[in-house]
């Protein structure tokens, strides 16, 4: 098999997806670029919004590491589904746990 | 009713234990220390699990003792919140916990799935470590002097107002809890990567799913109780203040972050059992279970939704009334699945051929004590009563009735029900009838007063009480007596079986199952050539026609 | 693991690579296997670290401005350092599992031993961190000192940049809750790190004999699973420690 040949969504003998370093490139420096933009958004007054830019920001690295480094997006299913699961069990700690701290200041009914 | 018998069990005059199975395979200390063979990690499992059981049915024994008397007579008050801290700690994350998955579930799911071992050996071995490393942490703990703040470790007690051994008990759990992650995630890879040729999910014995099940637990639960645990050590040696509200902290974050964890715990707990059970009734009934895919998919709800409840624990600690109600209404939903299991294990028997032994005995136990046991958490689940109920000995009672009626009862049923293809030998079926009576009746006696002593307001984890709740406290004491001797019967008889008991041949239960079709005990390939699954789970009639094929004399 | 060991029966009896273990019927399934175990692994951390992080929004819910003026003490610089340098070690790492997959040995050893070095100066950019709080007294339990956040401009570095305002006592004594969840997230991090650093080295020597570029890739692709997650972590940390507000 020719090994030097390959492609952005090539397999090899195994059927395994290899993932091109192009794509790796491209994605390390959007992730770099992101970065610094992160760095930026935070020395601008957005008032309560700083901090949805900021996760937000962080999510979308987050999700440029999972699907491309991970190979995630050329994963089976399965993977896509167990960390799915991990991000949603972590959400239903935070948002719930918040959820008692958020209500506690309503009183009572 | 008592002759009336599915067991067939071979000729004994002329029958043998099968000379290659995974127990003679290799001989010595080392083959049995660096072990991959899930079969032999099970053995080493069902061992020390037992050892530390009885640890923790002696600490129940001095505490029932102390309660026989209103005043704090037999030991301090200090010395008594240790006994029922340790008791808690090591029946529930020593026992419990790995009880049904990490000895039967190692053994069994492999074969139940037609695999010739879990996923990744040696990280079961590991698991096994863990465990024992948690265990005598927890013996040494105990020796030098041990915990009282009870098992939930309540902040800010735990952290702030005890002199006691709360950091080695953190580490203790927390080694304990990996040993728990390790053993759900082989099982987790197992059961989706493994399964043999044919082996789609809804073939699988449902034992397998509740397995599964409690793994995803194990899997998303535990950690959030490492880093608890690691949080409440930092607090006591650094003294962070992330718990101290002097400092800005909040003490009910520890409780949102331990019953985090602690709730789907108690589903760990008792999903392998209801796995069991399953097997259990079906073989005993002769009959399919019924309602497979409901069955199947209560589990992974009773998982799922086990999740979002664990504030219940919490009602009277100060959480807001909105958050309150919301865990309540989840906390309904919860019971659901569990009933649905219920109901349908009833209607498995309904017109099935039932009989007796022993593992049905103790299912019977399971389905009428499991069912009261759930059926007073909803009076917990409910806000208003749960105000009253809550910290009495309603509370004790309730969780008693599911986890010793109903978990415990599984556990044994389990046993007795596997024990055949676990060891090629029988045990003594009246002896063992006896010992399952005299449980339940010990049992009820134990545990039944104690919803009476809650409803009248008996507080919990007191070393002494008001003089008129007396005599249903001598009541429970006399009950846990009995309870004692029909906990140790089965150790003793299961002992001597060992070398006296029938051979019991492949399949004595005539099950359905792939773990019965091989040789008892099993090779440790456990099957020579990987099966093929061409018949449905609980197919009474493949098991006919494959006794059709069998040769049963020569010549 | 002790199963049929080196008897004359294996030779012949059934083909397949030596890397396969035997209770794997082949070696799709033992990738299968392990990839996926690698994953619920990864959950597990998840949810681990996410006990910290429950912790963290509560508390900065609680005291946005002490967390805002212990922000302010973190160098931005070597934040943002760090950050790239993660990033760019998750690249590298990529790049060596392409390596790996494609049979390039000389590129997939340059690639672990260019992680092994990114890695190693995160952890130094963090000693330089943890150094300089402690010189400060802002590290919690150990003579932590409020003086900065009582009086600002004593601290004239960091006021000159943010002209901070004094904190009321009891809100200057809460910083040091912010400066706990720093050490323990960002410690609990580095923790992660070493592990990880650590079975870097072993496989830089693995790698050199080979083993990863015969086609058995495995350990290769789950070790990058693993770091690839303790830099989504810190994609994290960053912005929640680091940059909470750096507007004045």
């Amino acid at each position: 098999m020719d090994e030097r040949n390959v492609k952005s969504t090539a397999h090899n003998e195994r059927g395994m997806h290899i993932v091109s370093p192009k794509v790796y490139a491209a994605v390390g420096l959007s992730l770099l670029a992101l970065t610094a933009t992160t760095v930026a958004a935070s020395y601008v007054e957005m008032y309560v919004f700083n901090v949805v830019v900021a996760l937000g920001i962080a999510v979308i690295k987050m999700m440029l590491v999972v699907l491309f480094f991970m190979h995630v997006k050329y994963s089976p299913k399965l993977t896509k589904l167990t960390a799915a699961a991990g991000l949603f069990m972590f959400l239903v700690l935070v948002g719930m746990t918040l959820a008692d701290y958020f209500t506690r200041a309503w009183g009572r009914w | 009713m008592s002759t009336n018998t599915i067991v067939l069990l071979p000729d004994q005059s002329t029958a043998t234990i099968p000379k290659m199975n995974f127990l003679s395979k290799e001989n010595g200390l080392l083959s049995w220390l660096l072990t991959g063979d899930h079969k032999r990690i099970a053995t080493l499992y069902l061992i020390s699990i037992t050892f530390f059981f009885f640890i923790g049915g002696a600490l129940a024994g001095l505490i029932r003792l102390e309660l026989l008397t209103p005043q704090s007579d037999l030991v301090a008050t200090d010395t008594y919140n240790k006994l029922f801290t340790m008791h808690g700690v090591i029946m529930v994350f020593l026992f419990l916990v790995p009880s049904v998955p990490a000895t039967i579930g190692n053994f069994v799911i492999p074969m139940m799935v037609g695999a010739k071992d879990l996923a990744l050996p040696k990280i079961n071995l590991l698991s096994w470590y863990l465990y024992m490393g948690a265990g005598i942490m927890m013996i040494y703990t105990m020796a030098a002097g041990g915990v009282d703040t009870g098992w939930t470790f309540t902040t800010p007690l735990s952290t702030h107002y005890v002199n006691t051994h709360v950091i080695t008990t953190g580490l203790c759990v927390f080694i304990a809890g990996f040993s728990s992650i390790f053993t759900g995630l082989n099982f987790i890879v197992t059961i989706h990567k493994m399964r043999c040729p044919g082996m789609t999910w809804f073939r699988l014995p449902l034992f397998v799913w509740s397995n599964y099940a409690a793994s995803i637990l194990m899997v998303l639960g535990t950690p959030v109780l490492a880093i608890t645990l690691v949080l409440i050590i930092l607090e006591r040696t650094v003294g962070i203040g992330v718990f101290d509200p002097a400092k800005g902290g909040d003490p009910l974050l520890f409780q949102h972050l331990f019953w985090f964890y602690s709730h789907p715990a108690v589903y760990i707990m008792i999903l392998p059992g209801m796995g069991v059970i399953s097997e259990v009734v079906s073989t005993f009934s002769r009959k399919r279970v019924f309602g497979y895919t409901a069955v199947a998919f209560s589990s992974v709800a009773i998982a799922i939704f086990g999740f979002f409840v664990w504030a219940h624990h919490m009602f009277i600690m100060g959480i807001s009334n909105y958050s309150a109600l919301v865990f309540s209404l989840l906390t309904m939903l919860v019971a659901v699945p569990s009933a649905i299991k219920i109901f349908n294990w009833a209607f498995t028997l309904y017109k099935g051929s039932i009989t007796f032994e022993t593992p049905m005995l103790y299912s019977f136990g399971f389905m009428g004590l499991f069912t009261i046991g759930g059926m007073t958490g909803v009076f917990l689940g409910a806000t208003g009563t749960d105000i009253h109920l809550t910290e009495t000995y309603f509370i004790v009672a309730h969780f008693h009735f599911v986890m010793v009626g109903g978990m415990l009862m599984a556990f044994l049923s389990g046993i007795h029900f596997w024990w055949p293809k676990w060891t090629g030998r029988m045990y003594p079926e009246k002896l063992s009838q006896l010992a399952a009576l005299i449980t339940f009746i010990g049992f009820n006696f134990t545990f039944f007063p104690q919803f009476i002593l809650g409803t009248l307001g008996m507080p919990r984890r007191y070393a002494s009480y008001p003089p008129e709740f007396q005599v249903l406290n001598v009541f429970s004491t006399a009950g846990a007596s009995i309870l004692g001797v029909g906990y140790l019967l089965p150790i003793l008889y299961l002992t001597w079986s060992l070398k006296y008991g029938e051979i019991a041949g492949s399949n004595p239960w005539q099950a359905t199952g792939l773990e019965w079709q091989v040789q008892s005990p099993p090779l440790t390939e456990n099957f020579p050539q990987i099966p093929i699954m061409d018949h449905e789970a609980y197919d009474y009639e493949w098991l006919e026609r494959q006794k059709e094929k069998e040769v049963t004399s020569v010549g | 693991m002790t199963q049929r060991g080196v008897e004359g029966a294996h030779q012949g009896a059934h083909e397949h690579p030596a890397y396969q273990r035997h209770h794997f019927e082949s070696v799709e399934q033992q990738f299968d296997a392990t990839n996926f175990a690698m994953w619920l692994f990864l959950l597990t951390e998840v949810m681990f670290f996410g006990g910290l992080f429950t912790a963290y929004l509560i508390l900065r819910n609680w005291y946005y401005p002490a967390f805002v003026e212990g922000s302010h003490q973190l160098n931005i610089g070597w934040g943002t350092a760090n950050t790239a340098v993660l990033i760019t070690s998750s690249f590298t790492l990529a790049m060596g599992v392409w390596c790996a997959q494609t049979r390039r040995k000389s590129g997939l050893v340059t690639f672990l031993i260019l992680t092994f070095v990114l890695g190693m100066v995160f952890l130094g950019i963090k000693g330089i961190e943890y150094h300089e709080k402690w010189v400060k007294h802002h590290v919690p339990g150990f003579h932590y000192s409020e003086a900065s956040f009582l009086n600002p401009a004593s601290d004239p570095e960091i006021y000159k940049e943010y002209h901070d305002k004094a904190l009321a006592p009891d809100m200057a004594a809460k910083t040091e809750l912010y400066f706990f969840l720093y050490f323990a997230m960002t410690g609990m991090h580095a923790l992660h790190m070493i592990v990880g650093i650590s079975i870097l080295v072993f496989m830089i020597f693995r790698a050199q004999a080979g083993a990863y570029t015969s086609g058995h890739v495995t350990f290769v692709e789950n070790f990058g699973l693993y770091w690839h997650f303790v830099d989504i972590i810190w994609i994290f940390l960053f912005p929640l420690l680091y940059l909470i507000s750096r507007h004045q």
